[in-house]
């Protein structure tokens, strides 16, 4: 005799501490198996592209940082650098390392909050605690050089705001050199861990066909074994003559991608050390002062720079017609800026790719056939956050 | 890679050639400009020819130009891993015009298209599951139109007397002020002015 048995229909979010934000899952389920999940997001969505082509080039930077909040810089980089190649300015080097340097902490501050929060959805407490430390110490680093901890703002076209003082380079380079400690600590408390294996391994396997199929990029596709990564494929800024590697997964399951961040947070506390001991001395940002404002003693002095100043916080600078697609290889996978300018002030198109849209689309395929109790660990190795998801 | 790029361009342009309208490098980009009936074919082929494999589909952006007579635009930003390469196609239409779906070919177009007509009104042929993505549930209207105000027509509050979220039409208590630089001597038009303005219009 058969049983006919009904599905249930199960409502997870919009406010669960596992769904990483603001995510509404409607999963249909038979008895304790995922059957169907149909992802409702948008909750957070703040109309970021209709802002940005409101507002002046200067103005539209800062949305950046309230996309992935969780490492701004990333973001601001892809946009600073469409803007760049539009206007063709020339970056100053040292620039070019502290960005590259800003953008490492990002992609720390970034797998820190993943791996620990990933396991703390499976259920171990104690990363989270020891993880959140470092990234305090993080966000100093990034208070000290823009003024803030999270929104950081810092990326100009053409540079960075404001040079760095020597003391926050030693302290980085304090930080990098006992902070492989504590990634060893974190390993120590999970990699091995029997809880921790047996919640990720063979846990939401992607095959390298469905990685690309997906639209995945980032961690989720190095994870399957693709190896792909933009810093080295496509490199900007001065990557490609920096060291490092680029670590690869085997099975494409939560725990390959787990064991992903951990090593690129090694590979980027590796680049981070390169660029401090290469950091050049120089200018911090480009000296066309037709896109970048003058020094603040310039102003007292000239009447030209006292213009281009005035000039440049009211109208902005003009970016020629055209458009360009950059992309950046953001700690969550490539994230890009489409941006098409009209010619004037303002762009007059920015669509933004974020990396975990695609990766959350890819949800439903992830959890069919898994346990109720797996969709935290899925969704945490996804590294979600619903600022870029929803923009 | 402008070798590359230049490469490809005079490939596809030989094996494609009547279904390419325009096709050219600028900032180190390749654009090709195809007919939007033409978009399943050209795609298929980009994902298939031997040295294209433009095997990940990037993002799809939706451009809106009011003021031409084909006004929407789609943008498909394609990646090939194999050959490092990147390619742009665009497609221009008119406003009630459908878009076949890229679905069948790329799983992940699924979710872009249904942010494209979420975003643009712009309806897509074969697709799975069209509904609205970023936005409420029940909004009306597209908010990345052009025509779209950027305050949006509705606001939603939570009301003491109904006790629950009720929406309601936007009221400013200020105008929202967007300076034009372009043209100091027009001044800006407010909101609230040519609400106001309409207001009167009606009761003369």
């Amino acid at each position: 005799m058969v049983k006919k048995t009904k599905s249930l229909s199960l409502n997870f979010g919009p406010q669960h501490p596992a769904a990483h934000g603001v995510l509404r899952l409607i999963l249909e389920l038979d008895g304790e198996i995922v059957e169907k999940a149909d992802p409702h997001i948008g909750l957070l969505h703040r109309g970021t592209e209709k802002l940005i082509e409101q507002k002046t080039y200067t103005q539209a930077l800062p949305y950046f940082d309230r996309l992935d909040y969780v490492a701004p810089m990333n973001q601001e980089h892809a946009f600073a650098l469409a803007a760049e190649k539009l206007l063709n300015v020339e970056v100053p080097i040292r620039a070019k390392y502290i960005r590259v340097i800003f953008c490492e902490i990002g992609r720390i501050l970034s797998h820190i909050l993943n791996v620990t929060t990933q396991a703390l959805d499976v259920g171990a407490l104690t990363p989270s605690l020891w993880g959140f430390e470092e990234r305090e110490t993080l966000m100093t680093f990034y208070e000290r050089a823009s003024g803030s901890r999270l929104h950081a703002n810092y990326f100009r076209t053409g540079g960075v705001h404001k040079d760095i003082p020597m003391k926050l380079v030693e302290d980085i380079e304090k930080f990098c050199k006992s902070f492989p400690k504590i990634i060893d600590d974190l390993e120590g408390l999970l990699t091995d861990n029997r809880i921790f294996k047996q919640r990720n391994v063979e846990i939401g396997i992607v095959s390298k066909q469905e990685a690309l199929d997906h639209s995945f990029s980032g961690v989720m596709l190095r994870g399957s074994g693709v190896p792909w990564d933009l810093r080295r494929s496509q490199p900007y800024e001065i990557y490609k003559d920096l060291d490092f590697k680029i670590p690869v997964g085997k099975n494409g399951d939560c725990y390959d991608r787990y064991l992903c961040r951990i090593e690129e947070m090694r590979e980027s506390v590796k680049i981070i050390l390169q660029c401090i001991e290469r950091l050049p001395k120089g200018p911090v940002i480009s000296i066309n002062n037709k896109i970048s404002p003058p020094n603040r003693d310039d102003i007292k002095q000239s009447m030209e720079a006292l213009i281009h100043h005035f000039k440049l916080f009211t109208e902005g600078y003009r970016v020629p017609k055209g458009d360009v697609y950059t992309a950046v290889e953001a700690p969550k996978g490539e994230f890009g800026v489409y941006l098409i300018s009209d010619g004037s002030n303002k762009p007059y198109r920015c669509k933004i790719r974020a990396p975990g849209f695609s990766h959350l689309q890819a949800m439903d395929y992830l959890i069919r056939g898994h346990m109720l109790a797996d969709v935290p660990a899925v969704l945490g190795s996804l590294d979600i956050v619903f600022g870029e998801v929803d923009r | 890679m402008i070798l590359n790029l230049q490469k490809i361009e005079k490939l596809i342009n030989s094996e494609l050639s009547s279904k390419i309208k325009n096709s050219s490098i600028e900032n180190e980009e390749l654009l090709i400009e195809i007919d939007e009936s033409d978009l399943i074919d050209v795609v298929q082929f980009l994902k298939s020819n031997e040295n294209c494999r433009f095997k990940q589909l990037i993002d799809i952006a939706g451009v809106d130009y009011p003021e031409n007579e084909k006004r929407f635009e789609l943008v498909y930003l394609f990646l090939s891993h194999e050959h490092n390469l990147r390619i742009k196609v665009l497609i221009k239409f008119q406003i009630n015009q459908t878009i076949n779906s890229l679905t069948k070919i790329f799983p992940s177009a699924n979710w872009m298209e249904r942010e494209v007509f979420d975003m643009y009104g712009i309806k897509f042929k074969n697709h799975p599951d069209l509904r609205r993505i970023l936005t409420d549930y029940g909004f009306k209207g597209h908010p990345l139109r052009k025509d779209f105000p950027l305050t949006g027509f509705n606001e939603v509050r939570y009301s003491e007397k109904e006790k629950k979220v009720i929406y309601e039409p936007v009221k400013l208590e200020q105008n929202y002020r967007n300076f034009d630089f372009e043209s100091p001597w027009e001044g800006t038009n407010y909101i609230k002015e040519i609400k106001n303005m309409e207001k009167d219009g009606k009761k003369n």
